[in-house]
């Protein structure tokens, strides 16, 4: 062993454990990670790798063990916060810490305020960093429109700018095509060059890669299975490839049944072969990029057809417009002779797809999952029972036949895919990058069953890969970059054609062919490296700091305005609900529809009807012939009030006899209903001293007493100026609050949460900086509203509007701060809407006074209408609006908004965590 | 028959997705359930403790009677007050009603002379502004026409008019409250359900696995209808029976399995209205703001909270376009008022009208959004 190794390491890991749910991670783990050296993770996908990368940098939260980074305990919060800036963590996916909608300089100028760099400084830094990448030339362009090398570029860069001592890479070139995964190596040789004191950890599953690093560990079901040099553990193995050592390191378990993929010459004797699929010219455009240019293809039936190319560079297009789930924009591709056509369910029968992006339905077992693809592909039900046996079988999915496929392994899991792509027995089985992520073993058994889906059913298997290895295996492959075929042919002739010795230097040689004119190679441009860290500012670690608090704020304002149609929705939609909600509500009943059954027809009934028709509050229906009639009326919502006059109603008059008129109200709506009643009664009144004054001679006073009512505020009683204050403080709820609640759990989503775990920004700042462009686009939102109010329903403001403005700012706080405590509480975006709906419209709408005062509620609603700050501002908005009030009248309502702000924000901060757990 | 087989098959696999969910099941829980409760409970009677003060400057035996006369539930206990506190009570909203009782009021009355009760009302509060006006009149009126007679007789009319509140004879805005706010939870639950599941299964590419298989467009997406709609039926059921009818002790009067039937019609609807919402959102904070702008006019539009006859008409007739307005109707109409099929048919004519063509304009989207899918 190297003497080196034994100075003082820069990670020591002791005894480390972590548990996902039932699962075991990383299975109590110890490992010294040697300073000043270029140290290689390996192994495959879910072993541990990037749940160790995340311990150490601590972006995730220890469970137990202890680990020591840069000299001290990674567990103890001052210490991350010290050494935070010394660390540079670029995590795992393409680009997914990147903000995809914010351009290269952007996305390096935010990391560069985040670590507190002042102006020229970042200015000087990123222009050396972008011409040291190469990126100088995509300086403007949006980082989710690069591709897949040049995002992983950017994010190198986002994790340079600070001058990291340790540099933590977890699979940067997983995903990127091998012309920008060398560049990619050689940057880093580069970096070390001038930068001898920096560490660098890496991850990778690519076997050849790891040969290079300085040193390795060899990880396996949370555990390490080896440590040190790669010629030390060939030497170990006594194996010549570092992929063999590998295979030879695991456990013998798992080793079990492997032998080296033996691939069968292909039949192509028996006659002329058939083709399978055939491309012409096709050709995918979106809106102005072209995605694929012209790509022919003629693949022959049974043949393994392998396609290579770089994320993004057209695989997945092309593989979807022959899967018939696109039409090309140009040309045409045939199927067995036959055109494609999209709606055509035949040609589906024939094809199989597994596609990168989907793997199963995670609810649904694994026979669950075989049973409801056997359905929907229509195979008689008695098959059913025996064709899943006999996939089971072949596939090697017998002992998991009942479990969720989350808890299987990914190899198991890949097999699964594969029996589903492959239940109802295609003629032509297409894959997507299918064995990414899986470990060497798990590949070569998964392609033992394609080679004999090939060789034995004569299935023709159309292949995307990353691995070169893999490659190899293919009877013919297609190298792809930007949308078009570079070169197709047998593997060993394209090899031979290049004048290389392996396909990958071959594949290089091409991309450099088709790339060299445009994209000026890292390895010739002399622009040198920024050299040493002393130059440049300290980075602060203080608790809070405005600086980065803006620059959140700065890039969640970029991000909203990158989005115009959101912003469009947030501002005229709230225009629209205030027109609608003004017109719409209001609580003059009117236009009530009623109808009589008269039942005396004198002059007298007729004038008693007529009186009551002629007032604008009801509207006369065709009169009533029977009781019969009356109930179905009634019953059906067309009569809101039937009256009954009784027979003989004149003549009792008369004879002074005493007369009942009968009045049915429908009482389905109890507000209607009692303003119903209020209206008759009053009307009948009115009728009778009319009557009383015409039928007697001496006079009749038309009362004992006069009660004067005087209707304050809103002298018409009109709903509109009482309404359209009102609905402010509603729309300034549900709007902020459901554009700040999306916020977080997207980025939880998205994964760039990541950043708030491994930059120094703190809780605090994340959040409040979050708040404050959403903040600023409700007071937009406030201040339409109000000019709404008084320009378009003429609705005068007439008392201090400059305490309406801080009572809105107040109150937007709030909201925005309930939104983004919404955000920090929920996990997935559907269930933050669905949350943030009821809890805000609900309290807004029906408990803060607007239409019954909260001194009128009971139970569980009085106490949400006590507390839920809306009730305050709708007290100052209409205290402002209708009563002509001002600071003196209303500041005591302030308070509790101000404290409400306060609770949400201290919450939220409480509630979100700095590291993942 | 193939593709029944299908619509089914994928169906059940969307209610075993929704099923594993747990965080969304007790939000759906909440909304059937506590969200009813609380606001049906909670919404005031139509005059419910109005906060009313009295400023007394008479000081007599009248002027006692009808302070004594307001009383819970309709009216808090008053308040009794100095004319100089009248007015900063009503700014700061303390009380809806403020009566002055004129010094020497029930000497002129008895005097013959009319005096004058002076009534404010707070008509920023429109609600309580227009029945409690009526209900003070009333109630002033009665206490005085009663303190009067006992003094001297009073010339009467015989004609009587006899009120009768049909179907809701107590006016119980529970009875009220309850059922309409299940139809606001029926109405948002099924538009998300189908709407943001639609994003996000675009969002994460399963919607492209299915679109590999021999399933059309029609039939994933009469699959999400079906069992969304189901589901939405079913929790919606339990809560009329279970919290409604049990707790909440709503008589209801028509057929239950006619208001099932309504409902049903209206998911249809109410389900293709969300994929459609689905397919012009292009992500999901789209989709949520989206969401608000459609479904508020929805709850509070049609009739459900405010009697739609004193809407304008232009806002009546375009709500008439949309189901909301329409099932209101019918389920005021048949738990309400006992309708049966003959009343209501052409309300159930109109929502599949409607359904059909939300149907198939979101068909129509769905298919376009797919075809553009990368």
């Amino acid at each position: 062993m190297n003497t080196d190794t034994l100075a003082a390491p820069v990670i020591r890991v002791q005894g480390v454990s972590l548990r996902y749910g039932d699962t075991l991670a990383l299975d109590n783990l110890s490992l010294d990670i040697p300073a000043n050296r270029m140290v290689g993770l390996i192994g495959p996908d879910g072993v541990g790798k990037s749940s160790l990368m995340s311990l150490m940098t601590g972006a995730r939260k220890l469970q137990n063990g202890k680990i020591n980074v840069l000299g001290g305990d990674i567990a103890d919060a001052a210490h991350r916060r010290a050494v935070c800036p010394r660390i540079a963590y670029m995590p795992q996916g393409l680009g997914k810490n990147l903000y995809l909608t914010l351009s290269v300089f952007e996305n390096i100028d935010f990391f560069g305020r985040l670590f507190g760099h002042k102006q020229a400084e970042r200015q000087q830094r990123i222009t050396e960093l972008l011409a040291s990448t190469g990126l100088t030339a995509f300086h403007d362009r949006p980082a989710g429109k690069l591709s897949g090398g040049m995002k992983q570029k950017l994010a190198l860069c986002c994790a340079l700018i600070h001058d990291p001592d340790l540099l933590v890479l977890d699979e940067p070139t997983t995903g990127v095509d091998p012309l920008s995964r060398a560049q990619f190596w050689e940057l880093i040789a580069r970096l070390r060059t001038r930068r001898t004191g920096m560490s660098v950890l890496v991850s990778t599953a690519y076997m050849d890669e790891a040969e290079r690093f300085d040193w390795l560990v060899a990880m396996d079901e949370g555990r390490i299975l080896a440590t040190g040099t790669a010629a030390e553990l060939r030497a170990q193995t006594k194996t010549d490839s570092l992929e063999a050592a590998f295979i030879r390191l695991l456990p013998n378990e798992k080793r079990e049944g492997h032998k080296a993929i033996v691939i069968p010459p292909r039949d192509t004797h028996s006659g002329t072969a058939e083709i399978a699929i055939e491309a012409d010219g096709l050709t995918m455009r979106f809106d102005d990029f072209v995605a694929v240019d012209n790509v022919s293809l003629r693949i022959e039936r049974g043949e393994i057809f392998g396609f290579l190319g770089s994320n993004g560079c057209g695989k997945s297009t092309t593989m979807k417009m022959l899967t018939g789930l696109l039409s090309p924009s140009e040309g045409e591709a045939r199927l067995f002779g036959q055109t494609i056509d999209v709606n055509d369910m035949a040609t589906r029968k024939r094809v199989g797809y597994m596609s990168q992006a989907f793997s199963l339905y995670s609810e649904l077992t694994v026979r669950q999952n075989l049973e409801l693809h056997a359905r929907l592909f229509h195979l008689p039900a008695a098959d059913i029972p025996a064709r899943i046996a006999e996939m089971g079988q072949r596939f090697m999915l017998d002992s998991a036949m009942n479990s969720l496929p989350d808890a299987l392994p990914l190899g198991i899991r890949q097999r699964l895919s594969l029996a589903v792509a492959v239940i109802h027995r295609p003629d032509l089985l297409i894959l997507d990058e299918p064995t990414s992520g899986v470990d060497p073993v798990a590949r070569d058994r998964f392609w033992e069953l394609i080679i004999d889906l090939s060789r034995r059913d004569q299935v023709t298997i159309f292949i995307s890969t990353h691995f070169m290895n893999e490659a190899e295996r293919c009877d013919r492959i297609s190298l792809m970059h930007a949308g078009k075929i570079l070169a197709s042919d047998t593997p060993t002739k394209l090899v031979e054609r290049s004048g290389h010795t392996t396909l990958e230097q071959a594949f290089i040689a091409y991309l450099q062919d088709a790339v060299g004119i445009d994209e000026p190679s890292v390895s010739e441009s002399e622009i040198p490296l920024p050299t040493t860290a002393d130059q440049y500012t300290a980075p602060t670690d203080s608790r809070f700091s405005l600086l980065r608090l803006f620059s959140i704020s700065r890039r969640e304002a970029i991000e909203l305005r990158r989005d115009p149609i959101r912003t469009l929705i947030a501002l005229f939609g709230t225009l629209f609900l205030m027109l609608t909600f003004g017109y719409g509500i209001t609580m003059d009943v009117e236009n009530l529809r009623f109808a009589v059954l008269d039942r005396d027809q004198t002059t007298l009934s007729n004038n008693y009807i007529l009186d009551l028709g002629g007032s604008r509050y009801f509207i006369a229906q065709p009169p009533i012939t029977d009781y019969e009639q009356l109930d179905r009326r009634m019953r059906s919502g067309e009569l809101s009030l039937a009256l009954e006059i009784p027979p003989n109603f004149a003549r009792d008059l008369q004879r002074g006899n005493s007369v009942k008129i009968g009045a049915w109200i429908d009482g389905a709506m109890p507000t209607r209903a009692e303003n119903i009643r209020g209206y008759v009664q009053a009307m009948h009144q009115t009728w009778l001293l009319e009557q009383a004054r015409r039928h007697t001679t001496k006079p009749i006073p038309a009362s004992l007493m006069n009660i004067e009512t005087r209707f304050r505020y809103n002298p018409d009683v009109k709903s509109l100026p009482a309404m359209v204050p009102s609905v402010i403080p509603i729309l300034l709820m549900l709007v902020p609050a459901m554009l700040s609640a999306l916020s977080v759990v997207r980025e939880k989503e998205l994964g760039s949460i990541l950043n708030l775990y491994v930059t120094p920004v703190t809780k605090l700042e994340f959040l409040v900086g979050k708040q404050l462009p959403y903040i600023a686009m409700g007071m937009v939102n406030f201040f339409l509203l109000c000019a709404m109010a008084v320009w378009v329903f003429g609705v005068p403001h007439k008392g201090d509007f400059l305490l309406l403005t801080v009572a809105a700012l107040l109150y937007v706080a709030f909201s925005t701060g309930f939104g983004l405590l919404i955000s920090v509480f929920t996990r997935s975006q559907i269930a933050a809407i669905f949350a943030t709906f009821i809890a805000t419209f609900i309290p807004s709408n029906r408990f803060s006074g607007m239409i019954d005062p909260v001194s009128s509620l009971e139970g569980g609603a009085r106490l949400i209408g006590d507390i839920f700050p809306g009730t305050h501002f709708l007290t100052i908005c209409r205290g402002t609006f209708s009563k002509a009030l001002g600071f003196a009248d209303l500041s005591q309502y302030l308070l509790p908004l101000a404290l409400s702000i306060l609770i949400v924000v201290g919450l939220s901060v409480s509630l979100l965590n700095k590291q993942e757990r | 028959m193939l593709t029944l087989l299908n619509i089914f098959h994928l169906g059940i696999k969307e209610i075993r997705s929704l099923g594993r969910d747990t965080l969304m099941l007790i939000i759906i829980g909440f909304s059937f359930s506590g969200q009813i409760y609380i606001v049906a409970s909670g919404l005031p009677q139509s005059l419910n403790k109005a906060p009313i003060a009295i400023v007394d400057e008479d000081n007599s035996p009248l002027s006692v009677r009808i302070i004594n006369a307001f009383y819970l539930p309709h009216f808090m206990t008053p308040v009794i007050i100095d004319q100089y506190a009248a007015d900063p009570g009503m700014d700061a909203g303390l009380y809806t009603f403020v009566l002055d009782i004129p010094p020497n009021f029930q000497r002129d009355l008895l005097a013959g002379r009319q005096p004058t009760i002076q009534l404010n009302v707070d008509a920023t509060r429109i609600a309580q502004a227009f029945i409690g006006n009526s209900y003070v009149q009333t109630i002033v009126n009665g206490e005085v026409s009663t303190f009067v007679q006992g003094h001297r007789a009073l010339v009467t009319l015989p004609v009587e008019l006899e009120t009768r509140v049909q179907f809701n004879p107590n006016q119980s805005a529970i009875w009220f409250g309850s059922v309409m706010e299940l139809v606001n939870s029926i109405t948002a639950l099924s538009i998300i359900l189908t709407g943001a599941a639609l994003i996000r299964e675009r969002e994460h590419g399963t919607i492209e696995h299915l679109l590999v298989m021999p399933l059309t467009p029609f039939e994933i997406m009469l699959a999400k209808v079906w069992s969304m709609g189901l589901v939405v039926i079913v929790i919606s059921t339990a809560s009329l029976i279970i919290v409604v009818q049990g707790l909440l002790e709503v008589p209801l009067q028509g057929s239950l399995a006619l208001f099932v039937a309504s409902m049903a019609l209206y998911l249809f609807t109410s389900t293709s209205l969300g994929i459609l919402l689905g397919t012009v959102a292009r992500s999901m904070p789209q989709f949520g703001l989206l969401l608000l702008v459609i479904l508020l006019p929805l709850e509070m539009l049609s009739g459900g909270m405010t009697p739609r006859e004193s809407m304008p008409e232009l806002v009546q007739n375009i709500m008439l376009a949309t189901p909301t307005t329409h099932f209101i109707s019918l389920a005021q109409a048949i738990l309400y008022r006992g309708a049966g099929i003959s009343i209501v048919w052409s309300q159930f004519l109109s929502l599949f009208v409607i359904g059909s063509v939300f149907f198939v304009l979101a068909l129509t989207r769905f298919r376009k959004t797919i075809s553009s899918m990368t």
